[in-house]
């Protein structure tokens, strides 16, 4: 069993579609700058590194390298990972071990993307089989949809109910400033915007960011020494499956199944949807807003589009979920997840400004990314 | 050993993706380039704390974590550390044709090293320690071909 952990500090940019003033190193030290100073540290605190991106998106393969001013990684241990869109959690769990493993007391998280850099499509294209899928079925969107597609076949959901969570996460990333994309946003327009891949339409869909997120992690003791009110970290589960597309389940997510069901037994919940305060979830498209609710075990499998219409998860609803905006507000890949982790981590500890939840005492937060890849973590206000 | 050759047609896919990547340069550098593509002149950042001059220059000092809001400017001659003479020639990326010459220089007024050509010299009389001067191009758009090489000080 390793140490416990606290989160005891989180940074971000301010996001954008294209971040023209700033390069990738400049953005990373503009988020680390900010963890330090969200935990009140300098950079003697910190005792090593964990740093990630998706390579091919700015052809840059040596982040850790390149980076290390940015990062304030000079004669520091710094340890690289990158699983695609998981990258943000990946990276997260990683700051999370090297903490509980007691190597290291206080370990600083970094995730980045510079998106604006190349063609997103074309590099996301890659991760799939060349040999095999990549002609006929690769990118984000089209995997999405034809996921989406095969659930409102089996249980009767609409695009109205995607379009509802569109609208939702949408209107949430008002409340946050470091959002990329902030608009009011009605569930007409999100069914009136253009279709990209049926069933999914401009506005469920997310945007490609450049930004970067940090997150400071330190073990029990150390943890108690320097942060009022830490956010603990009460579980950290990862889940691969398949090599490939067609080998997926597509009326549900294994992964995220599988992960939240191991999650929710390490942290003892049983009644996820009662024992949450709120959920930042890696929802890259506004229909898996709908299809994965059922494998967070919120509701048996078809039982999502009910609570939806119910607004079970809007802001002022049962378990608010996504109140920064979530991912189709913004999408700095290799930040993405990472910055889940960080908005929960602020709503744990009050600083989520107008995004906050009151009374935060237990948050969800996932990543999602490759062949259907989760990461999961689950903070709490107290020790786990 | 049996060969494969005889169980295997062998099928190679051939790549058709070819994304074109475009870089910020960011606050930091764009000032260095700017200041060399308007004025000439070679620029570093200097530590509030330590005092160490980066050129070219950093987003955050290497040992102090300190933004570099100090910026100097170098004379633009320097002292050659280390260099080689290239003899390959890399047909893609490489904007010049061997042979030639390349180093690392320590401008005057500097801590770091610069990277970049040495010319206006023979290959063979390049030597460590020899007194260079940065030579800038006449015409200059912004990068680090602003500075065509460093030459020797006669």
């Amino acid at each position: 069993m390793g140490k416990r952990v606290g989160i005891i500090g989180v940074g971000q940019t301010h996001h954008a579609a294209k971040r023209l003033d700033a390069s990738g190193v400049e953005l990373i030290a503009e988020a680390v700058t900010r963890a330090l100073d969200d935990a009140q540290l300098t950079m003697a605190d910190i005792d090593a590194i964990v740093v990630g991106n998706m390579d091919h998106f700015e052809n840059i393969n040596y982040v850790d390298g390149w980076a290390v001013d940015g990062l304030g990684a000079c004669m520091k241990p710094v340890f690289k990972v990158t699983t695609g869109g998981t990258t943000g959690t990946t990276v997260g769990a990683c700051g999370y071990y090297h903490a509980a493993s007691g190597l290291f007391d206080v370990v600083l998280a970094v995730g980045w993307e510079k998106n604006s850099e190349s063609d997103t499509q074309a590099a996301i294209a890659t991760c799939a089989n060349p040999t095999l899928e990549r002609d006929p079925f690769a990118g984000a969107i089209g995997p999405l949809a034809t996921e989406y597609s095969m659930y409102m076949k089996a249980f009767g959901a609409t695009e109205e109910d995607s379009a509802r969570v569109a609208a939702r996460d949408r209107n949430n990333a008002l409340n946050n400033p470091y959002a990329h994309s902030r608009q009011a946003v009605t569930v007409e327009d999100v069914l009136n915007s253009p279709m990209l891949s049926y069933p999914v339409k401009f506005l469920d869909m997310c945007p490609r960011s450049d930004g970067a997120c940090a997150v400071i992690f330190a073990n029990e003791e150390k943890a108690k020494k320097l942060c009022p009110k830490p956010a603990w970290v009460h579980c950290s589960v990862v889940r691969h499956d398949y090599t490939h597309f067609g080998d997926l389940e597509w009326k549900f997510m294994p992964t995220l199944e599988r992960a939240s069901a191991e999650a929710y037994r390490l942290a003892g919940i049983t009644n996820p949807l009662k024992e949450f305060d709120v959920a930042e979830l890696y929802l890259p498209c506004s229909t898996c807003g709908v299809k994965w609710m059922d494998s967070l075990w919120f509701c048996e499998h078809g039982g999502a589009p009910k609570l939806i219409r119910k607004g079970t998860f809007d802001m002022d609803g049962q378990l608010p979920i996504n109140p920064s905006g979530g991912v189709i507000s913004c999408n700095p890949i290799g930040a993405t997840a990472l910055i889940r982790v960080g908005e929960a981590a602020w709503q744990i500890m009050g600083k989520a400004g107008d995004r906050q939840v009151p009374n935060v005492k237990k948050a969800l937060c996932t990543g999602f990314g490759g062949c259907s890849w989760t990461g999961l973590m689950i903070l709490g206000a107290d020790l786990p | 050993m049996p060969s494969w050759k005889d169980d295997v047609e062998v099928l190679v896919d051939e790549g058709k993706i070819s994304v074109p990547y475009s870089w910020t340069v960011g606050s930091t550098l764009s000032r260095f380039y700017c200041e060399l593509r308007d004025n000439g002149k070679i620029w570093g950042n200097r530590c509030p704390s330590c005092g160490k001059v980066f050129v070219p220059p950093k987003i955050k000092c290497i040992d102090c974590y300190e933004d570099l809001r100090d910026w100097v400017m170098l004379p633009g001659t320097g002292t050659v550390e280390t260099y080689t003479v290239v003899r390959y020639q890399e047909p893609v990326l490489h904007p010049r044709k061997a042979p030639f010459v390349y180093g690392v220089i320590k401008l005057d007024g500097a801590d770091t090293g610069m990277v970049h050509f040495i010319g206006g010299v023979d290959p063979e009389e390049v030597k460590v320690g020899m007194r260079v001067e940065a030579v800038i191009e006449g015409e200059r758009e912004g990068n680090i071909l602003d500075i065509k090489h460093f030459r020797p000080i006669k």
